[in-house]
């Protein structure tokens, strides 16, 4: 019998769901399992995992019956979700660097770049606005503490 | 009477100038987030969590409460005026509101709205004092194995309530309590599933994941979508709804309130269930029918009154039980916890102050939003036109700042990408995320309970069912599962989720 996949995004969930079930229930192998009446650092993890990992199971064959409703994965827009999880990316790197407000513009103005009517001089305008922001509102007004950065 | 000095505590503490302050900051916000498209009561609650690290811990829950019950008065606005809810709660206010408001009776449909849910919150705040004492006496008498049990029951029931597959949905609640295993165990001292990094030792921080699966996540859902072009209705009209307006829509109000208070209390209920249902229930009672859809005023004042009940009595479970039932509540008991307030029927006898003061700032946050709404509407409609560009870059940097102040760590800036991503990949698989932060939520408390009531049982796994309430509790449970197995129920519940 050859398997059919006719539900894509259930047989892919219980993909992630059998992986992450399987990751956490053979990772809390290394610690103290113990019994139900005195049960070690690993007991309930791997309980989770196990139950994780069946569901998982179940879903993928679920997905798989000839019953289920066939149905595609929407495709990602990879350029959406690399520019806006890049620039968060780029912030974490630029911190320490660059020091807050550089950071902030660097990050304002790279996310700004995943819409689709992205326009420099907006994406510019709305960086100052956010960096000044950010000085009045974190810095002076809440007195949160930023690296200083290379830059001061 | 008790109740009296309880209430009359409460007023000292939220009519304190600093807590007014608050509460009328977290309206504001609520107001603000809940008239813009694209951001959420959750989080905006998440980005603010850092910040109430400094504000004494009656002052930080006032203004985050405020925030969400804030947004579900700032959603119906957007969506009687422009068809657009801000908020999911108000999609069924889109319906009628809208009608009303192409009838030239904006103004009208506002009025019917804040008057709706500010009815709603008085009860709503009354329904808090009377029945949460008595709730947490019960939970005194709760060990170990009926927690455990309760637990399972709300995070079923919240899964049950959700839309979607109920298989994903109960396979991400258990991914958020694997999650939640990561860090130190309370008891061995043992870090867990720290991957070599020094900082996971301390657990995964749910502010984190919050603001990544719904916070990043949304701004990427919300950016594949092209720009809607809003068109504003300039006329409002006038505010007064005309004396049939009024006839037509106080009994739908009270109707709805009473019907939110109920599902508000029920766990993964809260505010978008009970419009839903309110909505139903009016077109069910109406005698013209018909009329429901084309601006029949009770079909607007039903579901806004029932989402600002059950926004605040979804306050109940969380301060009696310290059992959260959807997203924002398990924010404000991630934020309870922040504040050593922990949460559970402890809550009103050790901070009574923290407690009361929470309730009656909610009756003061819902005078102070009819107060603030009406006449500002002006404002919120130029707010409207705030295009999506210049708002969600705004987003980008609260939420990595937000990340950052948490704990002055980059860790959790990378943690927050990490779980941009995660939140993206699974909705694409259709998976929900509220689940999965829920279990984050409950996840060490719910091992506590746990190990707790088999060391007490010695290892016998029979008590949870030779405990009478515990038993219950699971029987509960088991029915909910059951009455979703079945096929009619079923396709029930998915032909109430379509309309959402």
């Amino acid at each position: 019998m050859r398997l059919k996949i006719r539900n894509r995004p259930d047989f892919w969930a219980g993909v992630l769901f059998v992986c992450a079930g399987l990751a956490f229930g053979l990772g809390a192998q290394a610690y103290p399992i113990g019994r139900a009446g005195h049960m070690g650092a690993g007991y309930f993890p791997a309980l989770l995992g196990l139950c994780l990992a069946l569901l998982g199971l179940l879903l993928g064959w679920q997905a798989c019956r000839a019953a289920a409703a066939p149905a595609s994965i929407r495709r990602p827009d990879w350029r959406v979700a690399g520019i806006v999880l890049g620039s968060v990316c780029l912030f974490a790197i630029a911190l320490p660097a660059l020091g807050i407000l550089p950071s902030v513009f660097v990050l304002v103005f790279v996310g700004s770049m995943a819409g689709h009517d992205f326009d420099w001089r907006v994406a510019s305008l709305v960086g100052l606005g956010m960096m000044a922001f950010v000085w009045l509102v974190f810095i002076q007004g809440l007195g949160l503490v930023f690296p200083a950065g290379l830059l001061g | 009477m008790e109740w009296l000095d309880h209430l009359s505590l409460g007023l000292s503490v939220a009519l304190s100038l600093q807590n007014l302050g608050y509460c009328f900051l977290g309206c504001l916000l609520g107001t603000l987030i809940g008239v813009l498209p694209g951001i959420g009561p959750v989080p905006t609650i998440a980005m603010l969590l850092p910040i109430t690290y400094v504000l004494p811990p009656e002052a930080g829950l006032i203004m985050l409460a405020g925030i969400y019950y804030g947004a579900q008065y700032g959603g119906s606005t957007t969506a009687i005026l422009v068809a657009l809810p801000g908020e999911t709660s108000s999609v069924v206010s889109v319906l009628d509101g809208y009608q009303m408001a192409r009838a030239g009776r904006a103004g009208a449909a506002l009025a019917i709205a804040a008057l709706g849910s500010f009815f709603a919150g008085c009860v709503a705040t009354v329904l808090l004092a009377a029945f949460a004492p008595p709730l947490a006496q019960v939970a005194f008498k709760f060990g170990p194995a009926e927690y455990f049990s309760l637990m399972v029951l709300g995070l079923l029931a919240a899964v049950v309530m959700a839309s979607g597959s109920l298989v994903k949905a109960v396979a991400m609640t258990i991914l958020g309590l694997a999650l939640g295993m990561i860090g130190t165990d309370v008891n061995s001292g043992m870090p867990r599933f720290d991957l070599g990094f020094l900082k996971l030792q301390d657990g995964l921080d749910f502010a984190v994941v919050a603001m990544g699966i719904f916070g990043l996540a949304e701004i990427m859902a919300n950016l594949e979508q092209r720009e809607r072009r809003v068109q504003v209705t300039d006329k409002v009209g006038p505010l007064y709804p005309s004396r049939r307006e009024f006839r037509e829509s106080w009994p739908a109000s009270v109707r709805g309130t009473f019907l939110g208070s109920i599902l508000g209390i029920l766990p993964g209920g809260g505010a978008v269930l009970s419009s839903f249902a309110s909505y139903t229930l009016e077109k069910k009672m109406a005698r013209d029918p018909g009329r429901f859809g084309r601006g029949h005023p009770a079909g607007l004042a039903g579901p806004e009154s029932a989402n600002n009940a059950a926004a605040q009595t979804s306050f109940i479970p969380l301060l009696t039980l310290g059992i959260p039932g959807n997203a924002v509540t398990a924010l404000m008991l991630g934020a309870m916890i922040i504040h050593d307030v922990q949460p559970g029927p402890r809550v009103m006898s050790a901070h009574p102050d923290v407690f009361w003061g929470l309730v009656v700032s909610m009756w003061v946050g819902n005078l102070m939003l009819v107060v603030l709404n009406l006449p500002l509407i002006g404002v919120w409609v130029r707010l409207l036109k705030l295009p999506y560009r210049v708002l969600f870059p705004a987003i980008l940097v609260f939420c990595s700042i937000g990340v950052y102040s948490l704990d002055n760590s980059l860790f959790d800036v990378w943690m927050l990408a990490f779980f941009g991503a995660a939140g993206y990949l699974w909705t694409r698989l259709g998976c929900e995320s509220a689940p999965l932060l829920l279990g984050l939520v409950l996840g060490q408390m719910m091992e506590e309970n746990f190990r707790r009531a088999l060391l007490l049982s010695r290892g016998d796994f029979t008590t949870f069912l030779t405990r009478p309430v515990s038993l219950s509790l699971l029987i509960v449970a088991a029915g909910l599962l059951l009455l979703i197995a079945v096929p009619v129920i079923r396709r029930k519940r998915d032909e109430a989720f379509v309309e959402e």
